[in-house]
This record gives structure tokens, C-alpha cells and sequence, in this order.
């Protein structure tokens, strides 16, 4: 027997486990470096409604985003309750918006420009009324690409 | 067996053994909280401004516009007639199809206008479903003009094609001003 015990005396020590913290660190930094935390704060509360008819915005670069709902409870006493408009982390009025777009255009290259998609993210409770006069200010602004943000509909209709 | 050294003691290492475990841990929870933030929604064009008084000098005919309104209490009213939402959308497809050339539907499918109207009290959530059923229409029409032409699914043609389709059946949804009935504003 004395052959058996020399096969396994041969054989390879096992694969060293040293460096699977090394690649699982590696993961672990390439997932924190892409997690993207929520670059605006909200004051306001945005529940997007839902549809089916989606396209998904793709180039995050290219789309900019026009929040719309009514201030959250912490921010009431300075907002009121009707709906407002927020660019980026300033509550903001429907004038501001040829600003916002021109500071995002200039982010953008050139010939990606005519690419540049407005996304409104807008509250389900909120009122057609602001909602009318944002997209008045975008048309005169020349953004003519705008995204009604929505969630995909699960369920019938009602 | 000789008794170790201090030496030999020292040299002992701390077990990495656990490493690759609370590595993991934090890998999952970090693989679990992103959320790889996808934004989605119903794409639109606007019309471009023009400073030029809105009044409509094109003259459409009558029979060509589909008057669809959503008043401040969210409630739906094609042509003027109370509507349900869930029947909209076969509502829109056979007057722009005008399948049995009717006298009050669309002449033809790419002369037809849809009008939306709102008031300035319309609830977002009304108004987007109406929008997501409009367009949601006019879909299913360029899938069953793809199936009848090419027999194949609008999806898969090549974009020659689907212009073809979509010139055929083109999506012309004209928004009013709204008007201001409801309106938090004032």
C-alpha cells in the first residue's frame, strides 16, 4: 500500500483562500464607489403615478430634473401646502427654470445637446395648474423633450 | 516535543479566516441597498413656443378632433359625453381607425387630432393616465398596422418601416390651454 500513500503525499496543497478577502474588498469598493446617494433633498413630497406606456431614460447625463409636489409636513409652515416646483435643492419658481436648464446645458458636450431630456417628476396629488406653467417655461425655454416620470403599472387600470 | 519559544508564540498571526465573511457582509449590503436608479416614464415632445397669438388658424374639421376633457373633479368627458378610463382607449382606437367609415369619426387615421384639455384643478395622476391611454391607442394601432403590413411586430422593423406606420397613424395630440377652474394658485 505503501504506493497509494506516496500519490497522496503528491498531490497539491489546496488552493489558498488568502486572497478571496482581497477580491471580495475589490467588489466591495467598486459597489461603494457606484452606489449613487440621492443627490437632491427633497422638501418636497414626490410620489411619481403609475403608467404603462415607459421608455427609460438611459444617458443619466443627459436628463435633468424638474420636481413637482406639495412641501413635506417639516416644511409646511414655510411653504404652505399647494404645490411647488423644486430644482435641484432650492424650492424654486417657474422663472428660475431657463437658469437650471442653461447651468445643465453647459454640463453637457455639444453635440449631445439636442439629447437633453427634462424629466418631471411629479407628484400624483399635485395640480395641472403649476404643472401647465412649468411646461410653458420649458417650451419657452426650448426644451421641448420632456419625460413624465412614472412608475410601471402593476394591476389594471382602477 | 521541545516546549515553544516565546518566540514561536508571538508569530502567531491573527485569523484572516474571517475576513472574507465580514467582507461579504458588507458586499451584500451594499449589493442589496443600490438600487441601480432607474428612471422610466411616458415621453413627450412639446410644440415649440410661438409668441404669435394660439389661436388655431388651421381649420380641422369637426369630425376629425376627438375632444378629450378632464375637468377639476378628475372626471372624463370625450366629446362632451361623461367616459370611463378603462373604456378610453377602444374609444380613441375606432375613432381614429373609423373601421365602418363612420359619419362622426375620423375621416382618416392621419387627419385625426386628439385634443386634451384640463382645468388648472386637474389632479397629475387623472391627467397621466388619460395621456398613458392615448398614447397607449395609438400603439396597439401602429402594432396592428406592423402585424397587417409586415407581419411582424412594430418593435422589430427597422425604423424606415416604422415611420411608415407612424406617418400613417400619426400621434397628434393637440393640449389646450387649460382653463382655470380649481386652480390652487389663486
Amino acid at each position: 500500500m505503501a504506493h497509494f500513500k506516496k500519490k497522496r503525499g503528491q498531490s497539491s496543497p489546496e488552493v489558498s483562500t488568502a486572497s478571496l478577502p482581497d477580491i471580495i474588498f475589490m467588489l466591495l469598493f467598486f459597489f461603494m464607489v457606484t452606489t449613487v446617494m440621492r443627490t437632491a433633498t427633497l422638501k418636497i413630497s414626490v410620489s411619481t403615478p403609475q403608467a404603462t406606456e415607459l421608455t427609460k431614460l438611459v444617458k443619466k447625463t443627459l436628463v435633468n430634473y424638474l420636481f413637482i409636489g406639495r412641501p413635506m409636513e417639516a416644511y409646511r409652515a414655510e411653504l404652505g401646502t399647494k404645490p411647488r416646483l423644486q430644482l435641484g435643492d432650492k424650492i424654486s419658481t417657474v422663472n428660475d427654470i431657463p437658469l437650471f436648464l442653461e447651468k445643465h446645458r453647459l454640463k453637457v458636450p455639444e453635440k449631445l445637446r439636442p439629447g437633453i431630456t427634462s424629466s418631471l417628476k411629479v407628484d400624483e396629488s399635485a395640480t395641472m395648474g403649476i404643472v401647465y406653467d412649468v411646461k410653458t417655461a420649458l417650451r419657452k425655454a426650448n426644451q421641448l423633450k420632456v419625460n413624465y416620470s412614472a412608475k410601471k403599472r402593476t394591476g389594471d387600470l382602477k | 516535543m521541545a516546549k515553544r519559544s516565546t518566540r514561536d508564540k508571538l508569530k502567531q498571526e491573527v485569523n484572516a479566516g474571517s475576513m472574507a465573511d465580514i467582507a461579504f457582509l458588507l458586499l451584500i449590503f451594499f449589493l442589496v441597498t443600490t438600487t441601480i436608479a432607474e428612471d422610466s416614464g411616458v415621453l413627450v415632445k412639446l410644440p415649440p413656443w410661438s409668441e404669435e397669438d394660439q389661436q388655431d388658424d388651421i381649420k380641422i374639421k369637426q369630425r376629425n378632433i376627438l375632444t378629450v376633457l378632464i375637468n377639476a373633479q378628475d372626471e372624463l368627458l370625450v366629446e362632451k359625453e361623461p367616459a370611463d378610463i378603462t373604456t378610453l382607449r377602444a374609444t380613441v382606437k375606432e375613432f381614429i381607425a373609423n373601421p365602418n367609415h363612420e359619419e362622426d369619426k375620423a375621416e382618416a387615421p392621419n387627419v385625426a387630432v386628439v385634443s386634451l384639455q384640463n382645468d388648472r384643478g386637474t389632479k397629475y395622476k387623472a391627467y397621466l393616465e388619460v395621456y398613458n391611454e392615448l398614447k397607449a391607442a395609438y400603439r396597439e394601432l401602429w402594432e396592428e398596422a406592423a402585424q397587417k403590413k409586415f407581419h411582424k411586430e412594430y418593435k422589430s422593423l427597422d425604423s424606415d418601416k416604422q415611420r411608415t406606420i407612424r406617418n400613417e397613424f400619426p400621434l397628434v395630440i393637440s393640449e389646450a390651454d387649460p382653463t382655470e377652474y380649481g386652480d390652487e394658485e389663486k
